[in-house]
């Protein structure tokens, strides 16, 4: 259970050779220490989320008006493209892994995670994979602009010569994650403090074991599907070339096979965030401990049986439309027992509306929306009339931005202090969270009415009818683009400047991470604590 | 102790790091299952069966519509099309029918139809004795030519079905060594049925 009773006789290390941190730039290239690590995710991530931030605004500015005003067809697609890939592998899946390497070790009372040279590989090859893709936005033909499902043909026969540098940039991308995801587990099963039974580990820790196994499952397989299509291009063969006796439906089950599992991925640490903050603020224990590990479980085991939701219109048979339908919907079963928990957990609460409780209240309130929408584009009658409109885009970023993006957020505000050893700027912590909450909801809302009219994504011009709810969402994406430059500002202002914040920093708080002074020391848990 | 946890680490690393490895090969072992799958199921209209068919009786209170469709992929440029659009047949009745294909292009090529039957339930009950889809089709500069299709419509073809559509996709093979073979054997152990 969260709650845990430590006999921690010390914090500072007084072993001579443990020391503080190598000066310069050979810190950050050769470090293996996991909290140097996890910034360099986190500032990475940032600057991902910044570039592919830039993208969406330009998709929205084009967007304003109807007509063409801004940009060529062509590159409004390469930018729908590399907002979805850049958002997806260099925003949110690096800021979890970075919050992975910086807190769990913390939180099982581990001295560092489990393999740091390969944690320090694992991130440096990041950066090189993403200038790779992003290099192909400078060469003839353009950057990839099939969208950031990249369905065969049209990423084989009918892509841009970048396609090549797409692949490779995915290869090594999937290649880190891997190697994370296997860092992160033996992390977790070897490396607890003793006492630290995996139904006493925190929930963050135990929603980011679970993504773990989802990445070693899911992530070689978006490889080989990579693989297919460079083997199609270069080799000859005919995967997904129906001429040569291959079959491009076929592409979409392999990637789909891939890319359920991921958007959980990408939303399972959110929800372990998510109960790590609310229990926080409102000072109560997190209700239904085990009901919530069982649930995650559940929902990554279902995450294997349902891709085919993603391909109602392509052409299935009854019994298969039928199937993925109900796997789909029984989703909801466990995701909702989470959402029952964390209201629950609030419920008769003394609770505190900090910056990080305000964004993980939010994340409740509008992940549940993107969740309802979700159930509604699974019923497979009705997903003829949404698929490929506005309605799945409003979907999929009502549960990606206020979902793992605000969880995102929430976690850097809660941890910031145990980081930096500054406490919050609350005034402007509370601006960032109403700008970026208005924003995002005023971008993402109207596409839901703009979708159920039938608006088709992807396309960068509409008809006349749609033009109002567009330009109110360009609007939107404007203000929650722009709020969050307040972001930034407070994440720099708190690492410079700041009121001392003590261990706990939160009255609430309960955990190893808030046994060790603030700032975190470099090393922490050289000895391990012992947990009862 | 520290020991210790070195080789248990070290072993789930490797257990792990094959787990990786074996699912990257899971998803080229999709490949197989997904024709196996469609196979077993009939799904995706391509579960028919061709060569001599052993049907005897024929049904003639029964009539069945087969329409013929042809479809050119973008960067074909032959004129084809089915010479009839539809047949209405009685089960077990030998069918034939032609398709016109035409060059119309100033170079020599090559050519291959690809089929596939909508209902995909309908597609193991429509046996081809003879499709010009068995052979790749080569035609000199603006010739044309008629290609044979001899077919039978199976008389245990379930009861709901009254229309079959046959439809064919032509596909470019002329600079095409690099395809060298166009799966249409996905069938052969059943041209019994």
């Amino acid at each position: 259970m969260a709650t845990v009773d430590v006999d921690l006789p010390h914090v500072k290390d007084e072993d001579p050779h443990h020391h503080g941190p190598a000066k310069g730039l050979g810190r950050w290239l050769y470090t293996t220490n996991h909290k140097d690590i996890g910034s360099m995710y986190l500032i990475f991530s940032l600057t991902m989320f910044m570039i592919g931030g830039i993208m969406a605004l330009i998709i929205r500015a084009e967007l304003f008006q109807p007509g063409l005003q801004l940009v060529e067809p062509n590159f409004f697609n390469q930018m729908t493209t590399m907002h979805g890939l850049i958002m997806v592998f260099g925003a949110v899946m690096p800021a979890f892994v970075g919050l992975a390497n910086w807190m769990i070790p913390m939180q099982i009372g581990a001295p560092d995670m489990a393999l740091p040279r390969m944690n320090n590989w694992s991130f440096w090859i990041l950066p090189f994979a993403f200038l790779i893709l992003l290099s192909s936005l400078f060469m003839p033909g353009g950057a990839p602009n099939f969208g950031w499902t990249f369905y065969a043909p049209l990423s084989t026969t009918y892509a841009p010569e970048s396609v090549t540098f797409f692949i490779f940039g995915v290869h090594i991308m999937g290649a880190s994650s891997i190697m994370g995801a296997i860092n992160i587990i033996a992390t977790i099963l070897n490396m607890r403090a003793p006492g630290m039974t995996l139904m006493k580990m925190p929930l963050f820790v135990w929603t980011w074991l679970i993504t773990a196994f989802l990445l070693i499952a899911v992530m070689p397989v978006l490889a080989g599907v990579v693989t297919m299509m460079l083997m199609d291009i270069h080799f000859g063969t005919s995967f997904f070339n129906a001429a040569g006796g291959g079959d491009p439906v076929l592409f979409q089950h392999v990637f789909w096979f891939f890319g359920h599992p991921e958007v959980y991925i990408m939303i399972l640490p959110a929800f372990g965030i998510i109960s790590e903050i609310i229990p926080t603020f409102a000072r109560k224990r997190l209700f239904g401990y085990s009901s919530m590990v069982y649930a995650v479980a559940s929902i990554a085991l279902l995450s294997f049986v349902v891709w085919a939701h993603h391909m109602f219109t392509v052409g299935m048979p009854l019994v298969g439309e039928v199937f993925f339908m109900f796997a789909t919907m029984l989703i909801a079963v466990p995701t909702g027992v989470k959402v029952f928990n964390w209201t629950a957990t609030m419920f008769r609460g003394s609770m505190t509306f900090e910056t990080p409780m305000l964004f993980a209240i939010a994340f409740v309130v509008l992940f549940t929306i993107g969740g309802f929408s979700g159930l509604m584009l699974a019923i497979a009658p009705a997903d003829f009339q949404y698929h490929d409109t506005y309605f799945v885009v409003a979907h999929f970023h009502y549960v990606l931005v206020p979902g793992a993006i605000f969880s995102i957020m929430a976690a850097t505000y809660y941890w910031l202090p145990k980081w930096t050893g500054h406490q919050l700027n609350e005034t402007m912590g509370k601006l960032h969270f109403w700008l970026s909450f208005v924003g995002v909801n005023v971008t993402f809302f109207p596409m839901h009415f703009v979708g159920l009219a039938g608006m088709p994504r992807r396309i960068p011009d509409y008809a006349l009818q749609f033009a109002d709810f567009n330009s109110m969402a360009s609007v939107g994406a404007f203000i929650f683009g722009f709020s969050q430059l307040v972001f930034i500002y407070n994440v720099i202002q708190n690492v410079r400047a700041g009121e001392k914040a003590t261990a706990q920093v939160w009255e609430g708080a309960q955990g190893l991470e808030w046994t060790v002074p603030s700032p975190a020391p470099y090393h922490t848990f050289s000895t391990p604590p012992k947990v009862d | 102790m520290a020991e210790q946890n070195e080789t248990k680490t070290n072993r789930l690393v490797v257990r792990l790091a094959t787990a990786a490895i074996a699912m990257f090969g899971f998803g080229f072992a999709l490949v197989p299952l997904y024709d196996v799958f469609c196979d077993i199921t009939g799904l995706n209209g391509k579960n028919f069966s061709q060569g001599p068919a052993e049907v005897t009786s024929v049904d003639r209170s029964r009539t069945v519509k087969v329409q013929f469709v042809t479809v050119n992929p973008a960067d074909m440029p032959w004129d084809f099309k089915p010479t009839v659009r539809s047949m209405r047949v009685h089960p077990g009745e030998d069918k034939h029918t032609t398709f016109y294909a035409k060059n119309s292009t100033a170079e020599w090529m090559v050519a291959q139809a690809v089929p596939s039957v909508t209902p995909s339930e309908a597609a193991p009950y429509l046996h081809k004795v003879n499709c010009f889809c068995f052979d790749r089709q080569p035609l000199d500069a603006g010739t044309d030519t008629e290609m044979p299709l001899l077919f039978v419509v199976d008389p245990e073809l379930p009861e709901h079905i009254s229309t079959i559509t046959l439809s064919y996709a032509l596909y470019d093979l002329t600079d095409d060594q690099k395809v060298t073979q166009v799966t249409l054997d996905n069938d052969k152990g059943r041209a019994s049925l």
